[in-house]
């Protein structure tokens, strides 16, 4: 079952919705990463990434969530979402 | 020498009282053990209503950790059932009335008269929970189904594991298992899967609690109690015996095949 899904879904039992919050929440727990860290993570991607492209601030997102690996696994990951602008016109490297 | 075991939880009013009173008279009924009960929420005592017994405190916790009295003053013997010993926490006093030291020393004391110290912890992390895990060998945390609970019971977890407690052991209360049938309350093995510890056991939600706490008499000596009957089988796993989980009607579809996963087997890979 895909965790993302899930919510929101009228048809998916009340304890799943349960299970799934709760994995993500202790994720976050036990990471003890706060929203100013995630916001540090923020403005250095921007810095970084601005060399290079143009990117919408506003709609930056950098997010822990959790991620299955190959193996059935499920591990915490962090998530960045960037939404481009435009791409510089950098010399050909 | 006994040992001293710490009944946590975090979030409050899941059923540390209910659990320390249960287990403690079971394991001073059933298996003939020495037991202290010793309630370490100071200023919200409640273990002596649930026993029964608070008419007859007349010196308390503080007042022992404080040199106002020896210990055999404070402990109040339980005249029901042999061997059955309670300390009660001060009421008119707050948490700092007391130090991890003080605790500490008090139950090296008691360790070397009685079999079982059992401590009714307060919920919360703070000083309260410092004090109650200060003496103690072993950690039960109890939660009921619901996410606040084990988010807080899993808080639980890694403060024990900080503070040195080797496999704190988990007690779900209050399962309902016509809910958990329908998909509306977590399962055992969800709460297991998602907190990664060993599981001591199951209380399924039974009003024969709240009818026993109204006596004050705990459900543990009530043959006719499922709740009763899951912390029997708890005190017989406590003893070290391989007690399989009851059949709680409907918990589990395929209720054998889960056994192996629950007993003598560690539960998960940290
Ligand atoms: N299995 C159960 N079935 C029905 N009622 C229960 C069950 N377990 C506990 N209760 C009820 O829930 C209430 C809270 O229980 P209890 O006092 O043991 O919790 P606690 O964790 O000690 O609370 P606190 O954090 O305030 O000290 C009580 O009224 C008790 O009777
Ligand atoms: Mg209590």
């Amino acid at each position: 079952m895909d965790f993302l899904k899930i919510f929101g879904r009228e048809d998916v039992s009340s304890k799943d919705i349960a299970k799934e919050r709760l994995r993500l929440i202790l994720v976050h727990d036990r990471a003890n990463v706060s929203p100013k860290f995630l916001e540090m993570i923020k403005s250095q991607l921007i810095d970084m990434i601005s060399d290079y492209m143009e990117i919408d601030e506003n709609g930056l997102e950098v997010k822990l969530t959790r991620m299955e690996k190959d193996d059935d696994v499920t591990v915490p990951a962090l998530v960045a979402n960037i939404p481009i602008k435009k791409v510089k016109h950098l010399a050909k490297i | 020498m006994g040992e001293v075991i710490v009944i946590t939880s975090g979030k409050g009013g899941v059923g540390k009282t209910t659990t320390t009173a249960n287990l403690g008279t079971g394991l001073a009924l059933y298996k003939q053990k020495k037991v202290v009960m010793l309630d370490a929420d100071i200023g919200l005592r409640n273990l002596d209503v649930v026993m029964g017994l608070e008419n007859r405190i007349v010196y308390d916790l503080v007042d022992v950790a404080n040199g106002m009295c020896r210990l055999k003053q404070a402990l109040i013997k339980d005249k029901r059932f042999e061997n059955l010993y309670l300390m009660p926490a001060a009421q008119t006093k707050d948490k700092t009335a007391i130090t991890p030291t003080q605790m500490k020393k008090l139950c090296e004391e008691l360790k070397r008269d009685y079999d079982y110290i059992l401590i009714d912890c307060p919920a919360g992390i703070e000083q309260g929970f410092k004090n109650a895990i200060a003496g103690a060998d072993r950690a039960l945390i109890v939660t009921t189904p619901e996410v606040s609970a084990v988010r807080d019971a899993d808080r639980i977890v890694g403060l024990l594991e900080a503070a040195g407690f080797e496999e704190p052991k988990l007690i779900i209360n209050r399962l309902r298992p016509d809910m958990v049938k329908r998909g509306d309350m977590m399962d055992i093995d969800d709460m297991i899967d998602v907190l990664a510890i060993e599981l001591l056991g199951v209380i399924p939600e039974d009003e024969k609690i709240v009818i026993s706490t109204n006596r004050g008499e705990p459900a543990v000596v009530d043959e006719s109690s499922k709740a009763g009957q899951a912390y029997r089988n708890m005190i017989r796993r406590l003893e070290g015996e391989e007690v399989p989980l009851m059949k709680i009607e409907n918990i589990e579809p395929n209720f054998m095949d889960k056994l192996r996963v629950f007993f003598g087997l560690k539960a998960r890979a940290k």
